[in-house]
């Protein structure tokens, strides 16, 4: 199981100047099932796929509304995203109370970092920060977070007075802008697909964006037919509070723009993620990802 | 140096008058826009009524700093309500959360009066009457603020609610029309401010019904 | 806990003046702020004196500022605690600026964080006695609003701090409207600081004239207003008032 000395806690560098427990909280965002997001001039639209932990469970919420003009999509762990996701409503609501604005989005999104930076950072002292951080985090949770990076990627859609922003955040505490992103397994496909077509987002129509964000979650499909049971779509643009798409109306998208389930595998290059499901063995997982970039340190992502 | 002040006090009264009738399918929730302190007018366009949730409307007079941070409190209780449980907060609940909240400061109270009205689960309008710290009542009409003195006995007179020491309970709410409901307030401010120096300027009815809320003004006496 | 402290008076029962930190009335005050939107922006009017009690102790104060690139604050009463909040508005802005990612704090945001913290305070019991005028232009829309030591705020087309709640209002009642130019925004103002010199104690004759539009705003060099003091009335303001002095 053990691949090496220096993956047994968030604050030991290896000798190659990588942290393996913020690698392997990345290598947990590629478990979850796929999230994607794109954005238009005026629109952000988020998607994901939704699967079953079992044939008997229905499947987690993996998209939340944080404010009228915020909403996110998580791909890893959905406890962690639920936390977060909290935060970040606590943080909207209390800018609103003391400037009855919304909350701009970039800063929410640097903020989000802080405190993933501040769950691999302060792991033993009680630093400032970490005593805040602690009144925060609301104490019934079994985790102490700040021991830990948070397991979880986000997808940040909002709007603000500087327009349609589309960010993502990584478990490493780094973010960043899109205009169109995957996170999360089989979302290279994904990927593929959109930047093939990112170039005509910009003026895309909130429908077209819609269903650019269909065709994308198809990609990352295995083999299942496409419908709307099996995937979350949610909008956000210039007068269009978020919100998520309802069943029918997807449906009713899917089956307008055609774009119903091809059976073979749509994606042509080599899927190098980890598999699609959690029930892939963590060890091999980490594994697979650690021999094929031996030695540089991924920070990029 | 002498002292300019007698004594600094936190509160204030700026003034105002708050009706709300509920009908067997509608709810009528008004109050005028006059702000007050002592005998200035501050402003002759100032909004009393709250939007609290869809079904929901508060009316408050009294310190308008403590009524605006009442109403920023629970606008925010009810953003976390909508997140939690994925839909509005009932006008029974809001009215239970109201109490809480003036009750949490009993010890240093908001000096605000609030009447609550709205569409309750059955879609049967409701009124809540409340005092500054808490204490509720659920009924078919209530005024509050400056001008209660002169608009409650009016109310009474009209509206003759059935009472509460009956056995079985009466239903409370009254039998007007919405028209006549409407009517009934805008005559019972022209009223007040003809004799109440904090109720004037302008009348803001708030109207909730199946339909949804619909909102319209009234010119008052401006002297 | 120390025990020693525990042993320690507590202070607010034995009396108000023993160790208090607290504001209980103001030493050195402005007086009235007259402001009023007009066509393009917003208008505002204060003179400079600083009044000790009714000794007319300071004669260069400046009681408005900007504050940020959007909006403008006007102050009546203790000097002190007007020169805290702009110290604490300062620091506001530049964490603002510091994200510098093309969002900036308007005049609608600015007030209503010094309602936050007026209200806060008279929480406290501790307040900072300020009445204070709130003006700016954000992406074309007009923003005037005012708030009170005891976190009573409202906004409106014109307002006024202290004797001007009484002198001026009943004017700018009286003359406002929606498309004043700037000319007639001014006149209307040093009508306004006029009827207040004459009438305040503590007003004085050296006043400043602020303008805030969409371009940037403007704070004038202090002038004073053309008086006349030979009208009969002001000759002998007690003739005929029978038992006055």
């Amino acid at each position: 199981m053990f691949r090496n000395q220096y993956d047994t806690d968030v604050t030991t560098w290896s000798p190659a100047g990588r942290l393996f427990q913020v690698e392997y909280a990345m290598e947990a965002v590629k478990q979850g099932s796929a999230a994607i997001g794109l954005r238009s001039k005026t629109h952000v639209v988020l998607g994901c796929v939704n699967k079953a932990n079992s044939e008997l469970s229905s499947h987690q919420k993996k998209i939340f509304k944080v404010d009228d003009h915020i909403g996110v999509a998580i791909a890893g762990l959905t406890a962690d995203g639920r936390v977060l996701s909290r935060y970040m409503r606590n943080e909207c609501i209390n800018y609103s109370f003391t400037y009855e604005s919304p909350l701009p989005v970039g800063r929410l999104v640097v903020q989000l970092a802080d405190k993933a930076q501040n769950s691999v950072l302060y792991e033993n002292e009680l630093t400032f920060k970490a005593v805040v951080l602690e009144t925060l985090i609301d104490q019934v949770c079994t985790q102490r977070s700040w021991k830990r990076p948070y397991g979880v990627g986000l997808l940040v859609a909002g709007l603000d007075e500087s327009g349609a922003h589309l960010y993502y955040n990584c478990p490493s505490g780094n973010y960043f802008e899109y205009q169109a992103f995957a996170i999360g397994s089989r979302s290279q496909a994904a990927k593929t697909y959109l930047e093939r077509r990112f170039e005509n987002f910009k003026d895309s129509s909130r429908d077209d964006l819609v269903k650019d964000a269909l065709m994308a979650i198809r990609e990352t499909l295995q083999g299942e037919t496409f419908k709307s049971s099996i995937c979350t779509v949610a909008v956000v643009g210039v007068g269009e509070p978020f919100h998520v798409l309802d069943q029918n109306t997807v449906q009713q998208m899917i089956d307008a723009f055609d774009i119903v389930g091809e059976q073979e595998d749509p994606a042509a290059e080599p899927d190098t993620d980890a598999g699609q499901d959690a029930a892939v063995e963590p060890g091999a997982a980490a594994d697979q990802g650690g021999s094929t970039d031996e030695g540089v340190a991924p920070m990029d992502i | 140096m002498t002292k300019q002040q007698a004594n600094w006090s936190p509160y204030d009264n700026n003034g105002g008058s708050c009706v709300a009738i509920a009908g067997a399918d509608y709810c009528v929730v008004a109050a005028d826009t006059r702000m007050s302190t002592g005998y200035n007018i501050l402003t002759r366009d100032y909004s009393k009524l709250c939007k609290l949730a869809d079904k929901c409307v508060m009316a408050s007079s009294g310190f308008q700093a403590d009524v605006k941070a009442l109403q920023k409190h629970l606008a925010a209780r009810h953003l976390i309500y909508q997140h939690q449980h994925n839909k509005q907060m009932s006008c029974p609940a809001m009215a239970q959360l109201l109490s809480n909240t003036l009750y949490y400061k009993r010890f240093f109270p908001y000096y605000s009066f609030n009447v609550l009205g709205g569409l309750d689960n059955e879609g049967k309008g409701c009124v809540f009457t409340y005092d500054a710290v808490g204490s509720y009542e659920k009924v078919g009409y209530s005024s509050l603020g400056s001008g209660s003195t002169l608009i409650m006995p009016f109310l009474d007179n009209q509206l003759k609610s059935p009472s509460p020491l009956l056995l079985p309970a009466q239903d409370a709410v009254t039998p007007l029309v919405e028209a006549e409901a409407v009517d009934l307030v805008k005559t019972v401010f022209a009223s007040a401010s003809e004799r109440d120096i904090y109720t004037g300027d302008k009348l803001e009815i708030v109207v909730i019904n199946a339909d949804g809320i619909h909102r319209e003004y009234m010119d008052l006496r401006k002297d | 806990m120390n025990f020693m402290d525990s042993k320690q008076p507590e202070s607010g029962l034995l009396g108000p003046e023993s160790d208090s930190q607290r504001t209980l009335y103001p030493y050195v005050t402005g007086t009235s702020v007259v402001a009023l939107k007009y066509k393009d922006g917003i208008l505002m009017a204060a003179d400079m004196g600083g009044s000790y009690g009714s000794t007319l102790r300071y004669k260069s104060v400046e009681r408005m500022k900007p504050i940020g690139k959007h909006s403008l604050l006007g102050a009546s009463g203790e000097i002190s605690d007007f020169q805290e909040i702009l110290r604490f508005l300062d620091e506001l802005i530049l964490y603002d600026n510091m994200w510098d990612d093309g969002n900036s704090l308007g005049p609608k945001e600015v007030h209503n964080y010094l309602t936050r913290v007026m209200y806060n305070r008279r929480n406290k019991f501790n307040p900072l006695w300020n009445s204070l005028v709130l003006g700016g232009v954000k992406n074309g829309q007009k923003y005037l609003g005012t708030v009170s030591m005891i976190g009573v705020n409202f906004e409106d087309n014109h307002v006024a701090t202290g004797f001007g709640n009484h002198l001026a209002r009943p004017i700018l009642r009286q003359e406002w409207h929606e498309n004043l130019s700037f000319e007639d925004g001014v006149k209307l103002l040093e009508k306004c600081m006029r009827v207040l010199l004459y009438r305040d104690r503590s007003a004085v004759n050296k006043l400043q004239i602020a303008k805030i539009t969409e371009e940037g705003m403007t704070i004038s060099q202090p002038y004073s207003l053309k008086t006349h003091w030979e009208l009969s009335a002001f000759q002998n303001p007690t003739q005929g008032a029978v038992g006055s002095w």
